[in-house]
């Protein structure tokens, strides 16, 4: 397979996939009545002050509206951006390196890392790393790499996957946190309480320590300005300028995809970013860097440039959207279904609507087949996407590649297709349809008192919760036709 | 006018009170209104469960049925009124067919939710109904992010005389429904339907109403199954209930 004449692009591997079938998942989660409580209350706060401070800015359909345009034009010429951004790195003094995939992309830093002589490394939160699985591959080479954001050092110590975009450890409750510091840091005071500040003040004498004797930073990027080599990371803590400030060396693992052209898109972005993602005006900290600085900062800098099933992303008219995403997880904390299964159940990453749409555009829908039906479609996440991704729509388009590739690959078609190609057979006549209802209305047998309490499969799932309504002795049209009989017109009248 | 009813496959089949009430109250306020038989289904089951190609047949039937020969085509469904506007052109063009992307383009034009129809092309808010009971409104997905139909529901059910309406908490957030969704993932479909009738609940309502009969069937399922006495009512009955009773 070819598109444009180039070889096809390589899936992504990685932390994409789901282990499970997301409806299995789903069910384990929503027996977690903890976890239910947890993000209810977590997402419920995060939305009310989301929608508050943009409701402050008066021009906040036209900021998407530009964040939208500049990532449709950016992903448009995304070649020569990235051509443009390695050019100026290298001007500055970084060394750009390319990686196809995560098996790539962990071995260059573990040689960099193997290079600066260091057995150790801190982390400022990034989701890139997360996605290949770095840290367990620098584990693999003996390097011990070390989570400086808060609640990635929560998930780190307690042995977890991060389950939310923004808030990691939002699954867990500060006395859980507690009991994960006690046990996990040896520093911990042994009288510490589940009060925040104590817990703030049990991570930030941890981690200083790490922050002071570590000699190589690894961070990800929010954004990169191709006209000047220029990195961005937003964060909230401080913990991130540490680690991009004080190690000698200092690596950056970027997704392809956040390159900006300028400076100027790079306003835009700030304005959108914070308030859609912890629904503040600006975040406390934004670092920016550009290659090194002599007797400032690290002393060497390499940007590690990641593909792991972009370009092929990239290759889809209606997917490619889904490499818009600037990571603030406004969808996450509006969807339904993420509010009720946590982000754990989505099996990657990139949980919530946004992970449903990128997951399995990274790895090839075939291999992460539930995701895209892991949403009513209620249309949430579109009205609140801060460069107005229409999640919904690329959902029903990653739907319809699953059925076709299905159809292309099994000989026998799934029960499934069956049916539906059974019932748009039915419904594309009149006679067959007007067939069909006389067959529903024996369904009126199973009716007892105006209601079914239980359905055969593949219906059983909906009688588990709720009843189904008895079919009427009457369809409309049949009343219809008794009541407009004089009226029928021979137009109508052809079924 | 000449208006055109789409009753909905869903409705023609379980819910036939939901297309003679829209047929009561647009003839009741002095409309023509025609059922052209040949109508089936919009294909919205088969495009948002994958099955594109198989929702082609129903997307060109849709066109050819409703055309020609009406000012306005009404369906009593936020749902399938989205599906033809916002996935008939798209499914014609997956599947190659420029010509009929244009041709349903056109007809989705004129194809309206019945609120829609009532509030911007007829013009009425009061449509003279009479309902003496206490309501609550659920704006179901597909009316309020895909149509944009906003305030225009409860605009008409304000001016219906007798009618208590109270307000729904959390009232945009989604039933759960979502067409085989709520099949294929039953259980978190249950707990979305879990939170919304505790709000349904609380309103202390005798009715929840809604425009589509999709989600009163989930919402009224899950409420039958819990024997809680509220009823799920579409908003087109409460519009066709007059003193002297109306429907049908």
């Amino acid at each position: 397979m070819t598109f444009l004449g180039l070889p096809t692009a390589p899936p992504g591997v990685g932390h994409l996939r789901a282990p499970e079938p997301f409806p299995a998942a789903a069910r384990q989660a929503l027996a977690d009545s903890q976890l239910r409580g947890n993000l209810r209350r977590a997402t419920a706060t995060i939305r009310a002050k989301r929608a508050r401070v943009v409701g402050e800015l008066p021009d906040w359909e036209e900021l998407r509206a530009a964040g939208e345009e500049i990532k449709t034009a950016t992903m448009a010429r995304l070649d020569s951006y990235l051509e443009q951004l390695e050019e100026q790195v290298a001007a500055r003094g970084g060394t750009v390196h390319w990686a196809r995939d995560a098996t790539e992309a962990n071995a260059i830093v573990a040689g960099l890392v193997r290079d600066a002589g260091a057995t150790e490394v801190v982390k400022v939160k990034s989701l890139a790393t997360d996605e290949i699985g770095l840290n367990e591959a620098l584990a693999a080479q003996g390097i011990a790499a070390y989570e400086t954001d808060l609640a990635e050092l929560i998930v780190q110590l307690g042995d977890d996957w991060p389950s939310h975009i923004l808030v990691p450890a939002i699954h867990r409750n500060r006395a859980e946190i507690r009991e994960i510091f006690l046990r996990e840091m040896p520093d911990a005071d042994p009288g510490l309480t589940d009060d925040p500040p104590a817990l703030a003040e049990a991570a930030r004498l941890h981690l200083r320590r790490k922050f002071l004797s570590a000699r190589v930073g690894i961070s990800g990027a929010n954004f990169a300005i191709a006209e000047t080599g220029t990195l961005c990371v937003v964060e909230s803590e401080g913990n991130g300028r540490m680690c991009l400030t004080l190690p000698e060396t200092l690596i950056t693992v970027m997704g392809i995809e956040k390159v900006i052209p300028t400076w100027a898109d790079l306003g835009v972005f700030l304005q959108l970013l914070p308030r859609s993602s912890t629904g503040e005006r600006m975040n406390p900290y934004t670092s920016m860097w550009t290659g090194v600085t002599p007797g400032d900062g690290p002393r060497q800098f390499h940007l590690v440039l990641l593909d792991n099933g972009r370009t092929a992303a990239l290759a889809d008219a209606t997917g490619r959207a889904a490499l818009h995403c600037i990571r603030c997880s406004a969808c996450l904390n509006v969807c339904p279904v993420y509010e009720r299964v946590g982000g754990h159940a989505y099996g990657s990453v990139y949980p919530g609507p946004i992970g449903a749409v990128l997951s399995p555009q990274l790895t090839g829908v075939e291999s992460n087949p539930t995701l895209p039906y892991a949403s009513s479609l209620c249309g949430a996440c579109y009205d609140v996407c801060p460069v107005k991704i229409d999640i919904p729509s690329i959902l029903v388009e990653l739907r319809a590649r699953h059925v076709e590739e299905a159809r292309h690959d099994h000989r026998v078609p799934r029960p499934e297709a069956i049916t539906m190609a059974a019932a748009a057979w039915v419904m594309a006549s009149g006679g067959r349809y007007q067939a069909a209802q006389r067959a529903a209305r024996a369904g009126r047998a199973l009716g007892r008192g105006g209601r079914i309490r239980r359905l055969p499969p593949p219906l059983a799932a909906w009688t588990s919760a709720r009843d189904a309504p008895v079919p009427p002795a009457m369809s409309f049209r049949q009343w219809w036709r008794q009541e407009h009989q004089n009226r029928v017109d021979d137009k109508g009248g052809r079924a | 006018m000449r208006i055109a009813l789409f009753v909905t496959c869903l409705a023609d089949t379980l819910f036939p009170d939901v297309g003679k009430a829209t047929v009561t109250l647009l003839e009741r306020l002095g409309h023509e209104v025609d059922f052209p038989e040949a109508q089936t289904c919009c294909g919205q089951m088969h495009v948002n469960t994958g099955y594109q190609r198989d929702a082609l047949p129903l997307v060109r039937r849709y066109v050819e049925v409703f055309e020609r020969g009406y000012d306005a085509i009404v369906m009593p469904s936020g749902s399938c009124a989205g599906s033809v506007r916002h996935q008939h052109a798209m499914v014609a063009r997956r599947c190659g067919d420029e010509l009929l992307a244009r041709r349903a383009e056109a007809v989705a034009r004129r194809t309206y939710e019945l609120s829609e129809l009532l509030t911007d092309v007829l013009g009425v808010e009061d449509v003279g109904a009479y309902y003496p009971h206490r309501v609550t409104y659920h704006p179901t997905c597909h009316s309020l992010r895909v149509l944009r139909v906003g305030d225009r529901p409860l605009r008409l059910l304000r001016q219906v005389a007798g009618l208590e309406l109270v307000e729904l908490p959390d009232a945009d957030v989604c039933c759960g429904f979502g067409g085989t969704f709520a099949v294929k993932n039953a259980d978190t479909s249950t707990a979305m339907l879990a939170d919304k009738m505790r709000n349904v609940l609380g309103t202390r309502a005798e009715v929840c109403t809604a425009g589509d009969s999709s989600c009163l069937m989930h919402i009224g399922g899950g409420l039958s199954r819990l024997r809680t006495g509220i009823r799920t009512v579409h908003l087109a009955e409460i519009l066709a209930a007059t003193r002297s009773g109306g429907v049908g």
